[in-house]
């Protein structure tokens, strides 16, 4: 039986159970995003990265929905949460949504979602639930493998040819505009920074900048101003993209009510 | 082991006395069970056969990804997605070990790609059926990777041994592939009519590809008379099929469910199955390239590969830009 955490007192259900689901919905799209490659990578050596990076996300998936399951108490298992939802009950970051495009656009996606990843992760291994605490230890090893890993591949094709600058580039002005989402603060931050559980999200932002700014200078690409932010993935309000992964996704759940796998 | 009529370029088998002492030397080694190492004299046709059998298998791991990789999107649960995705990547890994073996025979990875995208080289004909439901990625485990075990097993003592030792962690891991195939089918027919009736639709479809897997009968074949006396072939392939026949039908009773073969019957003499016999046309035909879906395969692998040339073409020009930079930091 889970030691009485502090939190549970100090902080609404609805705020957690809102905060695991941002946790959980994130690693879930960009595991389903990263397994789209399976088999078509342009080395064999990425497709089997590839497959573990996705297969680390899905990992992750299974223990963020499954205490959101439990933190909500309504019966509903980490499966239930990933497979019944719909678009508008998903609180993932655009970002993690967007297609995969080519292959820079997918490293260029994972690197600057690893970057956060990492960030946000370091910043929970303090948090004053232990249950999130212990999720938290467990993925920082995985993602801080990831992070090194996409860090360098955009530092080397950043710093390729000619072609790969130009791909890398395009990338990263393209992705961009749905950095800012990651930093933007929703309903529940504030609540659950005062509480301990996680700080808000703004406070990630500066070492995030440097860590980025870092790596885009040593691949030689350019930094995007910051212009217009897309925003409301953490509200559910999700691109057209997301239904159609939902439908790809939940189709066995959805056609086989009630029949187990 | 996913090899199907593997040619060893001999017109016949020749004796220990009609070999020159290097070769005579050579095949008492092997009929010695002592294992042959890369940089070791070796016969040009024992060399250029395992070139073709171990890229077949490599190809075929490679090519393999595609059909279950086109279900981890929609894997049933989280748990199913995350096995089959280890699955995935234990088959891509297979291909890393087996090109490695390769090479070690003066062959490089790059050109045996160029020779399955040609298709001059093969990969198994099974890779060529569609996955159509989730009871499809049971069966290839428990079906097509039991078919996969069965030959792999006796090539862990293969003569070559970077091959025999690649096929020893390789079959480690497809044991546990077959178990979680078995595990999915176990759910499903437990499960409701619906999943029941796709599991026995999903064996109507693997059950004679996975015979085929085997390739037609070669107790008359040169080529199968060869690689034996070299040792990389242990068993003809009657004796693997029928050895599979016999392990799989009571799990396929087990699961309730009925092999499609009117001929199928138990023969107290032998102590084994009789069994139709395979279409070998429709083999043929999907090994001549008229596979349902031989052009989406290789189309999908030369695809990954043509779109992966500026990534390639990148990571080279970075690593020798940093190269250049240290030997003129070294100046």
């Amino acid at each position: 039986m889970e030691a009485e955490t502090t939190t549970e007192a100090a902080i609404d259900r609805a705020a957690l159970f809102e905060f695991l689901l941002r946790m959980g919905d994130n690693t879930l799209m960009l595991g389903h995003r990263v397994s789209e490659w399976c088999g078509h990578a342009p080395a064999l050596e990425e497709d089997i990265a590839l497959a573990n990076t996705a297969l680390d996300l899905i990992g992750q998936t299974q223990l963020w929905l499954g205490l959101a399951g439990e933190v909500e108490d309504k019966g509903r298992s980490a499966d239930d949460l990933a497979y019944l939802r719909d678009v508008y009950e998903f609180r993932n970051l655009l970002l993690t949504e967007r297609p995969n495009g080519d292959f820079g656009k997918t490293l260029m996606r994972q690197f600057l979602f690893d970057a956060w990843h990492y960030l946000r992760l370091q910043t929970l291994l303090s948090s004053t639930d232990r249950r999130i605490a212990e999720i938290a230890e467990k993925a920082s090893k995985e993602v801080s493998y990831h992070l090194e890993r996409s860090r360098d591949l955009v530092i080397r094709l950043g710093d390729g040819t000619a072609e790969s600058h130009a791909r890398m580039q395009q990338a990263l002005d393209d992705l961009w505009p749905y950095t800012g989402e990651m930093f933007m603060t929703e309903a529940a931050d504030t609540a659950l920074s005062a509480a301990g559980v996680a700080p808000e999200p703004q406070s990630l932002k500066a070492e995030w900048d440097e860590l980025v700014a870092e790596t885009l200078s040593e691949a030689t690409l350019r930094k995007p101003t910051d212009g217009y932010m897309h925003g409301g993935g953490r509200r559910g309000m999700h691109s057209e993209h997301l239904g159609f992964v939902l439908a790809e996704m939940q189709f066995l759940q959805r056609a086989y009510p009630g029949a187990t796998w | 082991m996913y090899a199907q009529m593997v040619k060893s370029d001999v017109p016949r088998v020749k004796g220990l006395d009609e070999m020159g002492p290097e070769e005579r030397a050579f095949q008492e080694r092997i009929d010695a069970g002592q294992k042959i190492e890369p940089k070791e004299w070796m016969p040009e046709g024992y060399r250029k056969t395992l070139i073709r059998q171990i890229s077949q298998h490599a190809n075929s791991e490679i090519v393999g990804q595609l059909p279950e990789g086109n279900w981890i999107t929609r894997a049933p649960t989280l748990e199913r997605k995350a096995i089959l995705l280890a699955k995935v990547q234990d088959e891509a890994g297979h291909g890393l070990y087996l090109y490695c073996a390769a090479e070690t025979l003066g062959v490089s990875r790059d050109e045996l790609y160029e020779q399955l995208h040609s298709g001059k080289a093969k990969y198994s004909s099974i890779f060529n059926y569609p996955t159509l439901t989730w009871a499809d990625i049971g069966a290839i485990g428990w079906l097509v990777d039991g078919a996969a075990i069965m030959n792999q097993v006796p090539l862990q003592r293969c003569s070559y041994g970077p091959y025999s030792r690649a096929m020893i962690r390789i079959c480690k891991e497809e044991s546990f592939h077959q178990r979680q195939g078995y595990d999915i089918l176990m759910k499903m027919v437990k499960g409701t009519p619906a999943q029941k009736a796709m599991v026995q639709d999903a064996l109507n479809r693997w059950w004679w590809p996975s015979l085929m897997m085997f390739g037609p009968s070669d107790e008359a074949s040169v080529h199968s008379a060869q690689s034996m006396a070299w040792k990389i072939k242990q068993n003809s392939n009657d004796e693997l099929r029928q050895k599979f026949v016999d392990q799989t039908v009571p799990q396929a009773e087990y699961l309730g469910l009925t092999i499609p073969d009117p001929e199928l019957k138990w023969n107290e003499n032998k102590g084994g199955y009789d069994f139709g016999e395979p279409d070998w046309n429709e083999f043929f035909e999907v090994i001549a390239g008229n596979g349902p879906c031989n052009a989406e395969r290789l189309g999908a692998r030369r695809k990954a590969w043509e779109d992966g040339v500026w990534f390639r073409d990148g990571l080279t020009a970075h690593a020798e830009k940093v190269s250049a930079r240290s030997a003129a930091a070294a100046e």
